[in-house]
């Protein structure tokens, strides 16, 4: 592990405007490795904080690749692995196998939100550096934090870290990293 | 929309007939997460809680007796008998099913169409379809006769070299209910992971602290997972409404894809859709209604939820009535004698008391919602949601029972007679809907938290809340 004991520091805030407003400074001064953390989603957080949403194309993937299989399997037992004449209707009479098809298109998708939305977010976790701050327990009723971590080489200079000590937060405090 | 816009729009006087707030004034961050933690983690567990649970554990006696003497002596111990086959057990899981179809109605419909209020009612909403689901999904297993050999439905490579039919109906509900199943329980826990994270960040005790950490996997709320758990929970909203409607289709076509007069029709679908809905919204009230009062959640679950709620199912009603009148017309209109005589059956013959009383609780009673006295009063709503959840039930007896007992050929005809074990398994299943919900309210956050936060004026940085 690196020599270097803290994770972060971290900015308290009690309202979503001072959090964003604060966000936005920061990424202006260009600061890159940072994350704010938040109660509930703050929507104008989307635009400042950078990242990407991988989960619209992983659910269309999975929904195709349950389509897919949905259809092959049953083409494959109607057609070979079982079939039944009923009253002599094709043995691969497709439009029976649509309600089954979009079933599994769905359960495909849905379990690929799910599944897909937790690997991204790379939980389950047992425990993180943000924790270790007593404060943070309330970022999950009325706090706001923005976490400006140590990683970010703008955290190297002196004056940039004093600088984060005029934004106007509640509490300013180091986050240790274990 | 432009700042402007979003300003104009939070000035905006409230609509007639919504005067009533989403939330109550006044309410902060704190105090909502406060009051619908407390629930669960520091307020004494009321006694409403403890008689409800009780008297849960009294039909779930009633299941389990039930079910082993089913099991034991088989299916004899029922009502069903040819021709009579379906009985109870499909009209309980058609009900069951039907019932769940409101929380996902209101959890993902209500959703996708940006109606906020219902973010205080879409938790337990959420659980009642789980749990109804969980309880529609073991009928038709009762009915099998050999329940232990259940996964033969299932295609799986066996040495029997025998594999389901995929043109039959009873396959695909095989499908369409374990996906729905499947598909409301990772909506459900998806939603609750944040509040499951503000549940441990408020626990005063170690195993408290444990168990919700576990179970909330370690959520910190990061600006980057909010975005992610948005985009899949909208995602999951946006399948779950298909699905919702796919469900109910599906187990209409366990009907209308048989030939048999009174089912082989083409506004089943829609027409159990509607039902479906009508009898979740029921369940929806009844729920909501004691549990607000003993709770005090009326600050959260305003006048103005009772009211949507109750118009809903006053507009659901209003379908099912339109359909109640077109099923005897299409049957004239289709010149068809065995389908005439259906409805004839159905209202003049052996069982017509089913038919009049579904009329009567499915249509006539709930005319009284068009007063909204009795949509903001939760006496009367709870009565009348009371009354339309049986009529449901009825209609689905009713339907089952005249088409069935009375076919093509009147040699095979026969009335049917309901055992005392079919009533005690429909007791016993709703003793088991009853326990699992008491527990839920127990143990999880029944009001999502979050949510509730974003309907707060405050929780927008311009002011105003956007959804």
């Amino acid at each position: 592990m690196s020599p270097n004991l803290l994770y972060a520091i971290a900015l308290e805030f009690d309202s979503p405007s001072a959090l964003v407003k604060a966000t936005k400074s920061v990424r202006e001064r260009g600061f890159t490795k940072y994350e704010v953390y938040s109660p509930y989603p703050v929507k104008q957080l989307d635009e400042i904080v950078p990242g990407t949403d991988p989960v619209p194309l992983m659910v269309l993937s999975a929904g195709v690749l349950g389509a897919v299989t949905a259809l092959v399997m049953e083409y494959y037992i109607a057609v070979y692995e079982y079939p039944i004449n009923v009253g002599g209707r094709p043995l691969n009479s497709w439009p029976s196998f649509i309600p089954i098809t979009f079933e599994l298109t769905v359960l495909f998708a849905a379990i690929a939100a799910f599944i897909g939305m937790l690997c991204l977010a790379g939980l389950p976790l047992l425990h993180h550096p943000v924790f270790n701050l007593p404060e943070f327990a309330r970022a999950s009723s009325d706090r706001f934090f923005l976490m400006i971590e140590e990683r970010d080489p703008m955290m190297e200079i002196v004056e940039e870290r004093e600088w984060l000590n005029k934004l106007g937060a509640l509490s300013v405090s180091e986050v240790e990293s274990r | 929309m432009s700042f402007e816009d979003e300003q104009r729009m939070s000035r905006r006087p409230p609509e007639p007939g919504t005067s009533v707030a989403v939330i109550a004034p006044h309410e902060t961050f704190r105090s909502v997460t406060d009051q619908i933690t407390s629930v669960v983690l520091t307020r004494r567990t009321p006694l409403f809680w403890w008689a409800t649970f009780g008297a849960a554990l009294v039909g779930i006696g009633f299941f389990v007796v039930s079910t082993c003497w089913l099991f034991y002596k088989g299916i004899a111990v029922l009502g069903n008998q040819i021709p009579v086959a379906w009985g109870y057990p499909i009209t309980n899981f058609v009900w069951w099913i039907g019932i769940g179809h409101a929380g996902t109605l209101i959890s993902a419909i209500l959703l996708l169409l940006n109606q906020s209020w219902r973010n205080s009612i879409n938790r337990f909403a959420e659980a009642m379809t789980i749990f109804a689901v969980a309880c529609a999904g073991m009928f038709p297993v009762f009915h099998l006769g050999r329940a232990w050999i259940l996964y033969w439905i299932l295609p799986y490579p066996n040495t029997m070299h025998v594999q389901p039919q995929f043109r039959s109906p009873l396959v695909w509900d095989v499908f369409a209910v374990s996906t729905y199943a499947t598909v409301s329980v990772l909506f459900w826990y998806l939603g609750m992971i944040p509040d499951l994270a503000s549940l441990r960040d408020r626990s005063k005790s170690k195993l408290a602290y444990g168990f919700y950490g576990v179970l909330c996997l370690g959520w910190r709320g990061a600006s980057r997972h909010w975005r992610w758990h948005e985009s899949a929970s909208l995602l999951l909203a946006g399948l779950a409404t298909p699905l919702v409607l796919s469900v109910h289709t599906v187990v209409s076509f366990d009907f209308t894809i048989a030939i048999l007069p009174g089912w082989h029709s083409t506004i089943f679908p829609p027409y159990f859709v509607a039902g479906a809905i009508y009898s979740g919204f029921a369940m929806v009230l009844i729920l909501a209604i004691p549990l607000r009062a003993v709770y005090g959640l009326q600050n959260l679950v305003t006048e103005r939820h009772l009211n949507n709620c109750a118009k809903l199912m006053l507009a659901t009603g209003l379908i099912l009535a339109y359909t109640y009148l077109f099923e005897p017309f299409n049957a004239w209109y289709s010149g068809d004698p065995y389908e005439m005589a259906v409805v004839n059956n159905r209202a003049f013959g052996p069982e017509a008391w089913t038919f009049w009383t579904t009329i009567l609780c499915n249509v006539i009673i709930p005319q009284s919602l068009w007063f909204r006295w009795v949509r903001v009063n939760p006496k009367p709503l709870f009565f009348v949601s009371c009354v339309v959840l049986y009529g449901m039930w009825m209609e689905r007896f009713m339907l089952i029972i005249t088409s069935l007992s009375r076919d093509f050929l009147p040699s095979s005809w026969a009335n049917f007679v309901a055992s005392f074990w079919d009533n005690a398994l429909l007791l016993g299943s709703i003793g088991v809907f009853v326990l699992f919900f008491m527990l839920f309210v127990r143990f999880l956050p029944m009001i999502s938290i979050f949510e509730v936060r974003e309907l707060l004026p405050h929780s927008s940085p311009t002011g105003g809340s956007e959804k």
